[in-house]
């Protein structure tokens, strides 16, 4: 297990909650929430196997202070993004948001299982769309395809080759991505410098708190 | 032209539910000239739409005949029905109000003998009723109206079947000439008690109240139970008429959430409790009631109403929200959602589901035409700035009968304390 874990832990001792709340994106609305179950019942995740627990049931774990079973979760990389908790819920918890905001924390400390499928999407998305400033769909496609290995890359490659070709005609994918080129922002070197500056702030608040 | 006699020194009270009855009854009994308002046919607000009360569950006519009796025994209320206050101008002592009245082609010679409800062929909806049924064009909106008077539709004016009312009519009743008409008077003080409506079902939508049949209100609940309701009071679900006997009940349909009600409305948890009896009443053991709820807020002494209804087999409580109605091949409402207690998900076929739904005040803070103030919710709020105007019941919180009765005793006071004032300085 990482040191960020370890240290995170001690810093906040029994206070989960608080350390949810201030390192995890919008985990200060986790104290929002009445317990109610709309969002839950709402997830259509939930029928799934790998579904533990539901944004509520993380919540109340959360503020129960139960730190290992949290962060054991499969629940928040399992949404969806789907949005049903986010528009119904009560007390207009982002809820979507913040179980985001817990995966993401749980990746940043070391804590996301190695193959967590829409944990590599999301890594795999942001790698793609940050080089350019915009998404290179075909190579990142690709390296969704071959994550399994190049028989099965092949495979899938070919079942969807129809819908490829339809993209290509409407003009909605470039062939031409495939060697790097295609669309790109104009000031590749300004977003960079954008998110290493977002990076770093966004660091250098969060180690700041929880330590005064 | 209607005449009302009124000065600095009479009370005018708008709206005549159980709080405005109240405060109006309570200030003409320490003497006082009353002037009371009312916008339906006939007095008693929402109450008189209410099957049972609780705790005790009476019903709610008894309070009502009391109230009734009261107020005719007393000379100094003047009952404008059919009225809406549409200005307010002035100050503390001396308001200026216009009222508008609308026709109601009946003169105080009915006697509600019916004839010309016999006559008359068009159908209205029936408002009484939640527009749960029809009714005909000229009647009677319900047994216990008060004044007991008809009244005829302004959509049949100028039909045939106008003319088959007046003709219809042994006692000189019917005048289809009635008019609109505004009047002005003057007032010391002014009590508001508009009270409530229902918070519009059709807007949650994931319950689908407005496509689900099986899905009714809490308030439409009340009539089906109630014998002078449209079915004679046996619960019968809307889609087939079948004996509804196991029925779910929605705690918080639009209560307590951001997107719709941000208050918690207070009554509807008694509400439902309440309704729980009724199901018991009509069905014994065969009657199986479930409430799914966040919690349950049976404020102070009603905890031992709550204690009795947990305590009965018949009644189960599910701690949760549901999530949403479907519906099963049998035109079943199935509620759908995750008990919380356990995190199960469950997907429960009902005969019939019934929406607690919240309060919203009836003329919310900004529609009201004066200078007041009112809280997020459109209630009427206490504030020195409100001066002479106070309000009552409903219109300032969602309260049950006994707190809203409250209120208008106190806003009573308050009223009277303003003309005796005006009657000092004018002595
Ligand atoms: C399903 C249900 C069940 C309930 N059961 C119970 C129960 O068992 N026990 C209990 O204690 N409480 C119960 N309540 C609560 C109860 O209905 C209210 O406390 C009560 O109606 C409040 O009376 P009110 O006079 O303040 O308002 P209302 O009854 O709403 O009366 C307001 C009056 O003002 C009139 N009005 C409105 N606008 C205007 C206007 N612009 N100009 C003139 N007049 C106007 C209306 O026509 C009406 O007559 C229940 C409520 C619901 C929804
Ligand atoms: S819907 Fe909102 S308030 Fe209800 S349990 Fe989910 S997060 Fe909490
Ligand atoms: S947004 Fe995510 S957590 Fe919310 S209902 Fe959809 S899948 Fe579930
Ligand atoms: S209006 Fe005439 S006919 Fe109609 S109920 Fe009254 S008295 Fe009878
Ligand atoms: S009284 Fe009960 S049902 Fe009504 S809003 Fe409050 S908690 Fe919800």
């Amino acid at each position: 297990m990482s040191d960020l874990n370890q240290e995170m832990a001690d810093r906040y001792k029994n206070n989960f909650l608080k350390e949810i709340e201030e390192q995890a994106e919008m985990g200060e609305w986790v104290k929002m929430c009445m317990q109610c179950g709309l969002c839950s019942g709402s997830c259509p995740t939930n029928f799934h196997s790998g579904w533990d627990h539901p944004p509520q049931e993380i919540f109340m774990l959360i503020r129960a202070g139960k730190r290992e079973e949290v962060l054991n979760s499969q629940g928040m990389y399992m949404c969806t993004s789907c949005y049903n908790c986010y528009v119904r819920c009560p007390r207009k918890v982002p809820v979507t948001h913040v179980m985001h905001g817990i995966a993401e924390y749980a990746y940043r400390i070391g804590r996301a299982p190695k193959a967590q499928p829409t944990m590599h999407l999301s890594k795999t998305f942001w790698t793609n769309a940050t080089k350019t400033g915009r998404v290179n769909e075909v190579q990142l496609t690709q390296s969704l395809y071959f994550k399994e290995g190049i028989g099965a890359g092949i495979k899938k490659a070919m079942e969807m080759q129809s819908e490829a070709l339809g993209l290509v005609k409407a003009g909605r994918l470039n062939p031409m991505e495939a060697l790097g080129m295609g669309h790109k922002c104009k000031d590749i070197k300004g977003i960079h410098a954008m998110l290493a500056k977002a990076e770093e702030l966004e660091a250098r608040n969060k180690a700041a708190k929880g330590k005064e | 032209m209607t005449s009302v006699v009124a000065t600095n020194q009479t009370i005018l009270v708008v709206g005549g539910g159980i709080s405005g009855m109240t405060a109006a009854l309570e200030a003409a009994e320490t003497g006082k000239q009353v002037v009371l308002v009312e916008k339906n046919p006939y007095l008693g607000g929402r109450t008189v739409q209410l099957y049972r009360y609780f705790p005790k569950m009476c019903h709610p006519t008894c309070g009502l005949e009391i109230n009734l009796r009261r107020l005719k025994a007393n000379p100094r209320i003047q009952v404008l029905t059919l009225a809406e206050v549409t200005g307010i101008t002035g100050t503390k002592g001396a308001y200026s109000v216009s009222v508008k009245l609308k026709p109601r082609y009946v003169n105080s010679n009915c006697t509600a003998c019916g004839e010309c409800g016999k006559a008359v062929s068009t159908e209205i909806d029936d408002e009484f009723n939640y527009n749960l049924g029809k009714i005909k064009a000229a009647y009677l909106p319900s047994n216990m109206a008060y004044p007991q008077r008809y009244v005829i539709d302004p959509s049949i004016i100028g039909t045939p079947d106008a003319d088959k009312a007046k003709a219809a009519c042994k006692y000189d009743a019917v005048n289809l000439d009635d008019q609109e008409e505004t009047i002005n008077l003057s007032a010391g003080a002014i009590v508001w008690a508009t009270g409530w409506k229902p918070y519009d079902a059709e807007k949650i939508v994931y319950y689908g109240y407005d496509r689900f049949p099986n899905v009714i209100t809490n308030v439409e609940f009340e009539r089906l139970a109630d014998p002078h309701g449209p079915t004679g009071g046996k619960i019968l679900r809307p889609s087939d008429g079948k004996e509804a006997k196991n029925i779910a009940f929605i705690q918080c349909a639009g209560s307590r959430d951001e997107n719709h009600l941000r208050h918690c409305s207070r009554f509807c948890c008694m509400g439902s409790l309440k309704q729980t009896h009724y199901v018991q009443e009509k069905y014994g053991d065969e009657g199986k009631s479930t409430i799914y709820f966040i919690d349950i807020r049976a404020i102070d002494r009603f905890e031992d109403f709550y204690q009795k209804v947990k305590a009965n087999p018949n009644v189960t409580f599910v701690k949760s929200k549901v999530a949403r109605i479907t519906e099963d091949k049998a035109g079943n409402p199935v509620c759908n959602g995750v008990n919380t207690e356990g995190y199960i998900r469950y997907a429960n076929a009902h005969d019939l589901v019934v929406l607690a739904l919240g309060m919203e005040p009836a003329v919310k803070g900004v529609n009201i035409p004066a200078e007041v103030m009112s809280d997020s919710s459109g209630f009427l709020m206490a504030d020195p700035a409100n001066a002479g105007i106070f309000g009552a019941g409903c219109a300032t919180n969602a309260l049950d009968v006994n707190r809203a009765v409250q209120s208008a005793t106190a806003a009573a006071l308050r009223a009277i304390q303003v003309v005796n004032k005006v009657a000092r300085a004018e002595a």
